[in-house]
């Protein structure tokens, strides 16, 4: 992969035109569900990358560590046990942002340039233009974006935009040691994803497949799945598509929305002006593990 | 590895990690590479995407590895040698062997002696009492001239293939159903997929690892799955071969460098308290062929010590004092880690150097592990991390529920580098030496633990020096060439143990041609000799800091080939051979077996082709001489003589605390219920349980998220897995009300545990006997230090009880119960 722009196609709540001069390669990620073997690497690299440490936790009854996605791990593994054909399976699979072609967050999102899109395809937070509200969240198909209790922001993962733009994979994909997690352009990501599933097929799994949802205008992270008749096996929507509460926001409630805002804006204005600034308490931070 | 060198030779994996990628059939059976090995993983994905490899795992949860295998079979924890028996049985009733390969390179035709026999579950020559067996007649018939008798129409009935047919038959479908608990279906399933690979144009593979070593049968589990390979003439072939994963990523080196009780390095042997005389140790140790032509490689012994002796002990060690023979421990048994904590439950040790391990968490039966360490004056322990060990005295709550007024133990912490701190080498289990640099330097007080044990050393020879004592010669004489003595550099330790010469080295054949210089460091272990003037302190590592050098830090991954081999990478013993056993990939008369993979031919002067070859180079096909050539009959061992100690045939026994009350296949010899020679101390017997009180079988294992029991001082590692766990079948779990995150306590008859339930499918009830077994999994590495939550140490459960020969406790099958915790 040679470096890559990162020109902006898409940022929220704005109306500027996007650059449009350079060209850039079309980027994805391919999980290959049938040749994880959940060793979790991938999630410690993200967090080794990304400088995010989750707590030390509990276990709930699974090998799912931590649980579920928080502000601090942006992509966990998912363990689901199966019996699609009445023969026991252990599917594992990376949970995480899809970077969807038309991205439900972004489209929610209220804060201009919180969320944008990069040429490449990848969908990225931009925390310190966010302000918290978690319509990201109800914008998602995916159920992906976490608010973070300690600063309110929303945070997912970001392909590693920092390292694709140098030219290097996602610190998940140089991690795995089994290939399960590819990297490179969407059309060679295809590619490798079809001999994957010709492999899946020449093993009895009929209705392998690629999981590249056109509801969302496909994704930049795909997966090569067992039963892609059946994604709800490993908890992916059958037919994604983003909430149709996101259009009516966007349509009709938005100028209204927008107004409040502007309204609250010159509240806090004329607050301001007459009391002076909140001071707001520093958040204490703790760490219960060391001792 | 005490059952791959009685098989073949020498006791390491036989292939490669690379070669995996070789192979068309995977059989993963007692190891669960995926989640114990998930980087070497990566050649079973190779193999997957190159050969359309199928892969099958027989386990008795349905793994990681399960999840991307395309087979999976059930078997009850322990059983895996009635198992593997009916696959030999399968093998040879459905003539589904490579017969040319079995002719050429196996004893089948060697006729055992007559007064060898099986009855009753028992070879000939048991000691009850001693529960021992005196081996004399597990043995060939030899002729007048020395050699073993044979029979190459394998008619003869005691030649070795009619009597391993006549011991597995057997071993039918149905009583391997019976005894495993695996589906009738699923096993000739199993056995079907594995016949497809004999012959010359397919092979498998077989990756295990601590779930055969650690039961009380555990080597003989690994000689039978050796026996099959040879069966299918997979050994020497890429893509074949008996693959010993290990569980450390030294622990090949620390066979290599003989850091067992008995040992010295490269599997030279310490003598016995019976053998006072030199010149009877070496002449018992160099093996002379038992047939014509072959190589025999012992017969070279006395080259290996005499130089071993030469680098401990230097110009001290003399032809006049057998090279300081008198200096050497002469061992009354074996003191293997059970031993030793037996004798200090007994109160007859002092004092313990506990260096860079915990056995607190890693040996059974924690209360007695405990309970000995308390006895001792004083422990010492040399570890980067606070261990449980080195808190055995403090009070942790139910987890280490302990009255330290009570205890009067001295505990010194040595606080020691841990690998990414120092430079050095590490030997993986493909036998690759690989040099490694630190990366960071070491915190605080930190020392390296050469620097620690120089320190130690140097002041008990300044003791020995000033105040005398008994037999002060092996530390006075030691030779202590280090530029700075109280630390000595990994490379100094490095260019001893690969060697040089302490005087010119000739060659034989022409005195006058100088092999070596004097202070020249040696090419390969072929230059060393037995008058002196070598030294080498791991014969087996000669050649590793050559004359060109530190081969172990190459790092050239070409692989002209294509087979995986990548010669320029580090350096690989024996002498850089990247397969052993490689000449077995060519048919007799020197043409590889399969053109796919050609490995090694014979091309009229030579052999030649990618790697080493593993033979004598130049020795033409013509001359018979067998690829085996660590073994004095120059073939590899269906019938492993005298080498083992329950058997020559690995014979089905339960596991010492096993779900069954009898062994089904001799239901009326109760001395044949259990491995009849297991390590079992008197003491520890009475904690063995019935299945009465505890009708479950409980098996512990490891987790891709940690490693043993230090990653739990890592944050990640912590967050990847926080909390002690164990998995219960959804049966089991409904017949006692426990749902999914629920607490229970598991307990057998040594102690309990407190952990969180994962109900799971992936364990099912299995039909043993026509009775139901459970299983219950238990991860190991949890404990009461470390960034996970505060947890109990899971081998409080596990029983004080060991393998025959290699003394490894059975971790891998005991009783407990389960209930849900109030």
């Amino acid at each position: 992969m040679s470096l890559q722009s990162l020109d902006i196609v898409s940022r929220s709540a704005t109306t500027t035109p996007s650059p449009s001069v350079r060209t850039t390669l079309e980027i994805a990620k391919l999980i290959d569900v049938s040749s994880c073997i959940g060793c979790k690497a991938c999630q410690t690299a993200c967090m080794e990358w990304n400088d995010v440490q989750e707590e030390v936790g509990q276990n709930a009854g699974s090998f799912d560590n931590p649980k579920d996605l928080s502000d601090k791990s942006w992509t966990v593994m998912k363990f689901y046990e199966v019996e699609p054909a009445g023969k026991l399976e252990w599917l594992i699979r990376k949970d995480g942002c899809m970077h969807c072609t038309d991205p439900g967050c972004l489209k929610a999102c209220p804060a201009p340039g919180a969320i944008v899109q990069y040429a490449n395809g990848i969908v990225d937070f931009q925390s310190e233009h966010c302000i918290g509200c978690g319509y990201c969240v109800a914008g998602c198909p995916f159920d992906i974006p976490r608010i973070s209790k300690q600063d309110s922001k929303a945070y997912k993962c970001t392909l590693c935009s920092d390292r694709v733009a140098v030219g290097m994979e996602p610190a998940c994909v140089k991690s795995c040691p089994t290939g399960a997690i590819s990297f490179g352009s969407k059309e060679d990501v295809r590619q490798h994803a079809e001999q994957r599933v010709t492999d899946l097929k020449s093993r009895g799994f009929q209705n392998a497949g690629l999981y590249d949802p056109q509801g969302v205008g496909g994704t930049h992270v795909m997966y090569v799945l067992q039963h892609a008749d059946r994604p709800e096996l490993v908890a992916l929507p059958k037919d994604p598509a983003i909430s149709p509460l996101v259009s009516v926001w966007k349509g009709l409630t938005k100028p209204l929305a927008l107004l409040a805002i502007g309204a609250a804006a010159l509240g806090s204005f004329f607050h301001y002006i007459k009391v002076g600034r909140n001071e707001a308490e520093k958040p204490e931070v703790t760490d219960k593990v060391e001792t | 590895m005490a059952s791959l060198a009685p098989t073949f030779g020498r006791g390491a994996m036989t292939n490669n990690w690379v070669d995996i990628k070789n192979a068309d059939l995977i059989l993963m059976m007692g190891g669960n590479a995926a989640e114990a090995h998930p980087c070497g993983f990566k050649w079973v994905t190779e193999a997957k995407a190159r050969n359309q490899a199928r892969v099958i795992v027989v386990d008795p949860r349905f793994t990681r590895s399960a999840a991307v295998a395309d087979y999976y079979v059930p078997i009850r924890s322990g059983s895996d040698i009635a198992f593997l028996g009916g696959v030999i049985h399968y093998l040879l009733s459905h003539d589904k062997i490579h017969l040319e390969y079995v002719k050429a390179y196996t004893d089948v035709s060697f006729i055992v002696r007559e007064d060898f026999g099986f009855a009753d579950g028992l070879f000939t020559g048991y000691d009850p009492e001693k529960r021992r067996y005196s081996k004399d007649t597990w043995m060939y018939e030899l002729g007048s001239d020395g050699y073993v008798n044979t029979d190459p129409s394998l008619q003869h009935p005691r030649c070795v293939f009619n009597l391993m047919k006549q011991h597995y038959a057997r071993y039918t479908p149905e009583v391997v159903s019976a005894i495993t608990g695996s589906p009738k279906s699923d096993f000739l399933q199993t056995c079907e997929m594995i016949a497809s690979t004999a012959g010359a144009d397919r092979t498998m593979t077989i990756l295990y690892a601590l779930g055969w070593t650690q039961h009380s049968q555990g080597s003989q589990i690994i000689r039978a799955a050796a026996m099959v390979q040879l069966l299918l003439g997979n050994i020497g072939q890429p893509g074949g071969g008996m693959n010993a994963l290990r569980g450390h990523s030294n622990i090949q080196g620390l066979t290599d460098l003989g850091l067992l009780s008995n040992m010295l390095p490269g599997y030279l042997t310490l003598p016995s308290e019976k053998e006072a005389d030199y010149a009877g140790y070496i002449k018992k140790r160099t093996l002379l062929p038992l047939r014509p032509n072959q190589m025999s490689y012992w017969q070279n012994y006395p080259k290996f010590h005499v130089s071993l002796m030469k680098a401990w002990y230097g110009a001290k060690a003399t032809a006049d004092n057998h090279w300081g023979y008198d200096w050497l421990p002469k061992v009354d048994r074996v003191h293997d880690v059970l031993d030793v904590f037996e004798q200090m439950h007994q109160g007859k040790m002092t004092g313990y150097i506990c260096q860079g391990f915990n056995p607190l968490a890693s040996f059974p039966n924690k209360k007695k592990v405990g309970e000995a360490l308390a006895k001792l004056k004083f422990l010492v322990v040399i570890d980067p991390l606070s261990t449980e060990t080195s808190e055995f005295w403090r009070n942790h709550g139910q987890h280490n529920d302990v009255n330290p007024s009570r205890i009067q133990t001295e505990v010194f912490r040595l606080p020691s580098t841990c690998f990414a701190e120092e430079d050095g080498s590490l030997t993986n289990s493909a036998r690759w030496i690989q040099w490694h640099w630190h990366g960071a330097a070491p915190p605080g007080e930190a020392k390296n633990d050469m620097e620690i044990m120089a320190g130690i050393f140097l002041r008990m020879r300044a003791a020995y020096e000033k105040e005398g004592g008994a037999v002060p010669e092996p530390i006075l004489n030691l030779t202590w060439n280090h530029l700075i003595p109280d630390s000595p550099s990994a490379e100094e330790l490095a260019r001893e143990f690969s060697g040089r010469a302490l005087t010119d080295v000739t060659d034989p054949k022409d005195p006058q041609q100088v092999l070596v210089k004097s202070g020249e460091q040696l090419d390969t272990f072929a230059h060393l000799r037995d008058d002196g003037s070598t030294a080498a302190g791991c014969w087996l590592f000669t050649g590793a800091w050559s004359s060109k050098g530190n081969l172990m830090a190459r790092r050239d991954p070409a692989d002209p080939s294509g087979l995986g081999i990548s010669p320029g990478w580090a350096y690989t013993w024996p002498a850089n051979r990247r397969l052993l056993y490689n000449r077995a990939s060519a048919d007799p008369s020197g043409k590889p077996w399969n053109e796919r993979r050609k490995y090694l031919a014979w091309n009229g002067q030579k052999w030649t082709g990618p790697d080493v070859p593993d033979f004598k180079a130049d020795s033409p096909p013509e001359d018979g001489m067998g690829p085996f050539i660590m073994n004095p009959e120059g073939v590899a061992r269906f019938f492993a003589v005298d080498k083992m100690s329950e058997g020559p045939f690995p014979e089905h026994y339960e596991p010492v605390e096993s779900p069954l009350s009898v062994n089904p296949l001799h239901p009326n010899s109760s001395m044949a219920r259990f491995n009849p020679a297991a390590r079992i101390f008197p003491g520890d017997l009475a904690q063995m349980a019935t299945s009465k009180e505890f009708p479950y079988v409980g098996t512990t294992y490891r987790l891709s998220e940690h490693f043993h029991f230090w990653s739990k001082h890592a944050r990640l590692n912590a967050v990847l897995q926080p909390e002690q766990f164990v998995e219960i079948g959804e049966e089991l779990a409904n017949e006692h009300g426990i749902r999914n995150g629920d607490r229970v306590k598991v307990s057998s008859k040594r102690g309990f545990i407190r952990a969180v339930a994962v109900v799971t499918k992936r364990i099912r009830a299995l039909d043993v006997q026509n009775t139901k077994v459970h299983h219950i999994g238990i991860p190991i590495h949890f404990g009461f230090k470390g960034l996970t939550q505060p947890g109990f140490l899971s081998n409080t459960l596990t029983p004080y009880v060991g393998d025959a020969n290699t003394q490894t406790p059975e971790f891998k099958t005991f009783l407990v119960n389960v209930e849900k915790d109030q």
